[in-house]
């Protein structure tokens, strides 16, 4: 069962009293066979299949970073592609989702195509948000991926508002749309996160804030960083229920979040939901994790979701090892074509670097490249008229 | 009240009028218009500005909000990105740093940054300005920290008919505007157009016309500039004054057109002087019309100190007309002007 915020209050201080030990998950045991055996195969192949994806997709762009193909910085979900899965599997076609900067799974179960993720990642003009975003800034209007954000927090209040125009417009009820808000465990430390919480409360805003939680904001501990390490509790201040749930187990993910999410719709009451993962490996590609101890990592591999519920789908003969392979050559066989797409898109040519400037243009409006003056080609004509 | 040059009726009103009816205007225009700010609602706005309007279109069109100004700007943003058109009040400029994050990383980012597949579409109104006795945290004139940005729009009106005008326009106008008012224009009063009255974003104007030198000034210092233009005219100095009105995008062509013409070029700001709006029109002035100069541009600007609250202090340190008075006669002698026409040197 998820463990929920003042329904057990069991006190932070054994967290205090062991700085470095990860959070405590809530304990699935026998509640997570039972619900395994009751989802039907093909949603818990779907799930796989998906999870496998991401993995690959994943590993792949870690590899074309390597060879430089993409720049700047990349996040990447390995580890909490169960969450990742989960959470999308709860989320409606209708609902609005804002995100962090670590939101390549989060794009792909969205349902967008895998080639246009990967050519965003490599600053190609048919990428998701056409080379201008990169790795942290996916966006797409139909899929209502409202974006991921590069700074930390900073998509909680928009989020919040997206939720404030849906209670603008429209009535709570069962069909009504609701907005997802993820971020790290790093997050809850900053004001905006308070701000919004505070807000959302107030005004009763259909919105679902996910904590996902790896135990790691960079390389310092959630409980280095939090007065309140169990996160899902920092709701309280502003009466939104929290619940943890664990976020190596696709289909508790997926409940939790739809519990939330039905919440948000029909109540209008606010929730915060925190998922415990584990990051498979540093902030970003380019981080070797020293910081890390050798039982951390060992642990985090121990919790591979990828890895744990082959072994479930195995053991419990829900799929056979041909399935298994066909899953993974399936994924493997899509992201290189994503690759390979965004290999061969185009560069956003030079002319479409004024493109965006506004989306209401209005006179003197400044087009000028470096080196350029301000009135372009009427500079010459200008001082050309200098007679007085 | 007789009618302007264009033919349509004329209302004298404030300034502070001019927003309210603006506002109200917009809001009957428009659904997707809604007020949201600190004290906007019950406490009809700390300078009154939406006097009466809570009890007109209710809370959901007139949301008051706690004191976060991070987190309520943020969400404009993300209603504005859901397509509603919010208008933030914010009760001062200053307090905008609490929520420049949200202004500055995002408000005028996500247009761009997503690759044009949204736009955020919500205005930002804030009073700025010094003279109020306010201290050091509460008198700041930092529009120029907005009007750095790209994918952002500010404009600061001057007069009434343009706080209406740059007002409607920016609540029509489908990007992030900032809309800087100023503390010491709420009372002015002016001649503003009935009706339907956009004045464009991004272009200045020629407040007054005049031959000997150009003053560019905006907000507040545009009536300093006026009234300097109306005392040296007795004394045979005719002064150009240009209202920029918008600071990003800025006129440039309006300002070099006025420079060429007068030759000499005066610049007034209430802020700093360095790295201020003055130091992008003076550069602009010399890249655009350096050949018609005839005096180095001089700049008018507030004393480079966190404003004081005495009284004493507290004007020394602002831009007023005896400084531009002062540096005017210095720009005409610097070329030989002869008061009475005579520009031989």
């Amino acid at each position: 069962m998820p463990i929920n915020a003042g329904t057990k209050t069991s006190r932070s201080s054994s967290n205090r009293a062991k700085p470095r030990s990860a959070p405590v998950r809530p304990d699935a045991g026998a509640s997570e066979m039972q619900r395994m055996t009751v989802e039907s195969p093909e949603t818990l192949l779907g799930y796989y299949s998906q999870m496998v994806l991401i993995r690959s997709f994943e590993q792949r762009a870690a590899e074309m970073y390597t060879r430089a193909k993409i720049g700047g910085y990349c996040h990447l979900n390995l580890g909490e592609e169960a969450t990742v899965v989960g959470l999308m599997a709860a989320l409606e076609p209708r609902d609005y989702l804002f995100t962090t900067y670590r939101e390549h799974g989060y794009a792909l179960c969205r349902g967008i195509d895998s080639g246009r993720v990967m050519a965003e990642l490599f600053g190609k003009s048919t990428g998701v948000s056409g080379g201008w975003g990169g790795s942290m800034h996916l966006f797409d209007t139909e899929a209502r991926l409202l974006g991921g954000y590069g700074i930390v927090g900073g998509q909680i209040p928009p989020a919040t508002g997206a939720a404030l125009a849906i209670a603008y417009r429209s009535e709570p009820g069962p069909d009504a749309e609701a907005v997802m808000c993820l971020m790290g465990d790093g997050t809850t430390n900053i004001g905006a996160f308070h701000e919004s919480l505070n807000l959302a409360s107030i005004w009763h805003l259909p919105i679902v804030y996910v904590v996902i939680n790896n135990g790691l904001g960079m390389g310092t501990t959630v409980q280095a960083a939090s007065g309140e390490p169990e996160l899902y509790k920092r709701g309280c201040s502003y009466r939104i229920p929290g619940v943890r749930v664990d976020g190596d187990d696709v289909v508790a993910v997926r409940d939790a979040a739809r519990e939330a999410l039905e919440s948000a719709r029909v109540d209008r009451q606010p929730r915060l939901l925190e998922a415990v993962s584990a990051r498979l490996r540093g902030h970003s590609v380019v981080d070797p994790a020293r910081y890390r101890s050798a039982q951390d990592v060992e642990r985090a591999q121990e919790l591979d979701p990828v890895a744990n519920l082959r072994s479930k789908l195995l053991g419990e003969g829900v799929m056979d090892p041909t399935m298994a392979a066909d899953v993974e050559a399936e994924a493997e066989a899509e992201v290189a074509r994503a690759v390979a797409f965004a290999e061969g898109s185009p560069l956003p040519p030079v002319s479409e670097l004024f493109a965006h400037s506004y989306a209401t243009p209005v006179p003197n409006c400044p087009g000028n490249l470096p080196g350029e003056s301000p009135f372009g080609s009427s500079l010459a004509s200008s001082i050309a008229g200098a007679g007085k | 009240m007789p009618g302007n040059e264009a033919g349509s009726a004329v209302t004298e009103m404030t300034y502070r009028q001019a927003l309210h009816d603006t506002l109200r205007a917009e809001m009957l225009r428009d659904e997707s218009v809604f007020l949201i700010g600190e004290e906007i609602g019950i406490f009809e706005g700390s300078y009154k500005i939406t006097a009466g309007l809570l009890e007109e279109f209710g809370p959901r069109r007139v949301r008051d909000t706690p004191i976060s100004e991070e987190g309520f700007v943020g969400a404009a943003i993300g209603a504005a990105m859901l397509g509603l058109r919010p208008v933030v009040e914010l009760m001062t400029i200053n307090f905008s740093l609490l929520a420049i994050d949200q202004i500055v990383n995002h408000a005028a980012k996500i247009h761009a940054m997503f690759g044009g597949q949204i736009a955020v579409p919500m205005v930002i109104r804030t009073p700025g300005g010094g003279g109020q006795q306010l201290g050091a945290t509460h008198s700041q004139n930092i529009e120029v920290y907005y009007a750095h940005i790209p994918g952002l729009k500010v404009v600061a009106p001057s007069t009434p008919a343009d706080a209406k005008g740059l007002l409607a326009s920016a609540i029509r106008d489908s990007d992030p505007v900032l809309l800087v008012e100023n503390l010491a224009l709420y009372n002015t009063k002016g001649q503003v157009p009935e009706g339907e009255h956009l004045t464009e974003i991004g272009r200045a104007a020629v407040a007054r016309e005049g031959s000997d030198v150009t003053v560019v000034a905006y907000s507040h210092t545009v009536g300093i500039a006026l009234d300097v233009a109306t005392r040296l005219q007795a004394e045979g100095i005719s002064v150009e004054v240009v209202d920029l009105r918008s600071l990003r995008p800025l006129d440039r062509s309006t300002v070099c057109a006025s420079v060429r013409k007068t030759t000499r070029a005066v610049v007034i700001e209430d802020d700093w002087l360095s790295y201020g709006v003055g130091a992008e029109v003076v550069a602009t002035i010399q890249e655009g019309a350096f050949y018609s100069l005839d005096a180095p541009v001089r700049r008018v600007a507030a004393a480079e100190v966190p404003l004081p609250y005495s009284k004493s202090l507290e004007s020394a340190a602002l831009p007023d007309a005896r400084d531009l008075v002062k540096v005017i006669r210095e720009t005409l002698d610097a070329t030989g002007f002869a008061a009475s026409g005579d520009r031989c040197a």
